[in-house]
């Protein structure tokens, strides 16, 4: 028996409806997963278009000013100590004039300026070249500017690290967790072969609390939301000179130095 | 055939052999794990529910756990609305871990990477039976969650 071009085509047709109205009926049968289920911001999360911050180097009067600081973010953030420096986890540290101004300094530049420490961190970029050079989506930029790695996704490949300017970036070389002397049960540790590096304390703006460095500071870190034109940074930025690390780059930071006092800036 | 008495001599051994755990484990007791609905950490607690019924969990408990790490780490969305329209932090800690519990541990313990066979601190295996272990032990997958995230801590209060 053989069938004609209409034919055949009358009954393919007949077959992909029956097809594809079968599959609609199951689908409509299935259970549905967590049918009414969604996600919500928390009650207390602060919400920003800019978040950024200044560091008034007139309030740190001294290195212990700054190791306090250090010590309440890398308390909370478990991040470890390990006795070899290439091995060095940093979130938040302090490094001296020339590596955080590097470049064209100017010699008759005031003594203290330029021999005082530098409280440095991940800049949060507004053009962030680490979130370019990550093949993973593991480094990304939030709504609210705070670059934020997902630690779940990181695999290591340190394009990241090659990428930032600023350094500030680490990698867990071996297990951290022998190397946390206290241990916070705030935020999770990292395993080896994870970068990681400053958040700007996203978990802790989400309870509605400020930075853990902020906190500690005293007055020294001033954080808010750039967008905003009534945030204490946003007027510091806009009516003060404040410099920033290597702005010829490009990339926009968001941490703003103010440098010399306010009164003459 | 050609050499077909040695060819099926040979294929018989290589059945015996493949089979070998099948028949040896056969008849054996392999009794599925037995999850305690009732903890003194569960009993004392005022709500005895899930974020979402126990049948959904069972079934869809790693499909949530992905999802709520997508929502709180990438979308800043920190707060589960289940389908009964109830909210829940998105947290381990503070969520799930206030009912899948270990008692016996009192406190936050780090693990030694020393004794671990990955060489990455491991401890879910071994810890809170009324967490992962029980049933992931039984199926042979092991969660990876407990290298960074703080393993269950004591019976919540």
């Amino acid at each position: 028996m053989s069938i004609n071009r209409r034919q055949f085509l009358r009954r393919a047709g007949m077959v992909t409806a029956l097809g594809i109205g079968s599959s609609f009926v199951i689908t409509g049968f299935r259970k549905k997963d967590a049918a009414a289920s969604g996600y919500t911001k928390a009650a207390k999360d602060m919400p920003a278009k800019r978040w950024a911050m200044v560091v008034d180097m007139s309030k740190f009067k001294s290195e212990a000013d700054m190791e306090k600081v250090i010590e309440a973010c890398h308390k909370l953030h478990n991040v470890p100590k390990f006795p070899n420096t290439k091995d060095e986890i940093k979130w938040i540290w302090k490094d001296d004039y020339h590596h955080t101004f590097a470049g064209g300094h100017n010699e008759y530049l005031d003594e203290h300026v330029m021999h005082s420490p530098f409280m440095v961190t991940c800049n949060h970029c507004e053009n962030p070249p680490c979130v370019r050079a990550c093949p993973t989506e593991a480094t990304f930029q939030r709504p609210d500017g705070i670059v934020a790695m997902d630690f779940h996704r990181c695999i290591g490949c340190r394009f990241c690290m090659a990428a930032c300017p600023f350094g500030a970036r680490s990698f867990n070389f071996k297990d951290p967790r022998p190397f946390i002397e206290e241990v916070s049960t705030e935020y999770p540790t990292r395993t080896p072969g994870v970068v990681e590096k400053c958040n700007f304390c996203y978990e802790r703006l989400a309870d509605g609390l400020m930075p853990a460095c902020v906190e500690k500071s005293n007055g020294g870190l001033i954080f808010g939301d750039l967008d905003d034109p009534n945030s204490e940074v946003r007027k510091i930025v806009s009516t003060k000179l404040t410099i920033r690390r290597k702005p010829e780059l490009g990339t926009q930071p968001s941490v703003y130095y103010l440098v010399g006092g306010g009164e003459h800036a | 055939m050609y050499k077909g008495g040695k060819i099926i001599a040979s294929l018989i051994i290589f059945a015996a052999l493949f089979t070998i755990p099948f028949f040896y484990n056969m008849g054996k007791v392999n009794a599925g794990p037995d999850v305690a609905l009732d903890t003194p950490a569960i009993q004392q607690l005022s709500d005895k529910q899930c974020v979402e019924s126990p049948e959904f969990m069972r079934a869809n408990h790693m499909k949530l756990l992905n999802q709520w790490r997508e929502e709180a780490v990438r979308n800043g969305q920190t707060v589960y609305i289940n389908s009964q329209g109830k909210e829940y932090p998105i947290s381990l800690q503070d969520t799930c871990l206030k009912c899948h519990a270990n008692g016996s541990a009192s406190k936050v313990a780090l693990s030694n990477p020393a004794s671990s066979t990955t060489g990455v601190s491991n401890p879910a295996i071994n810890e809170s039976p009324e967490f992962c272990a029980s049933c992931h032990d039984y199926s042979a997958v092991k969660p990876k969650c407990w290298s960074c995230h703080f393993e269950p801590k004591e019976a919540a209060k």
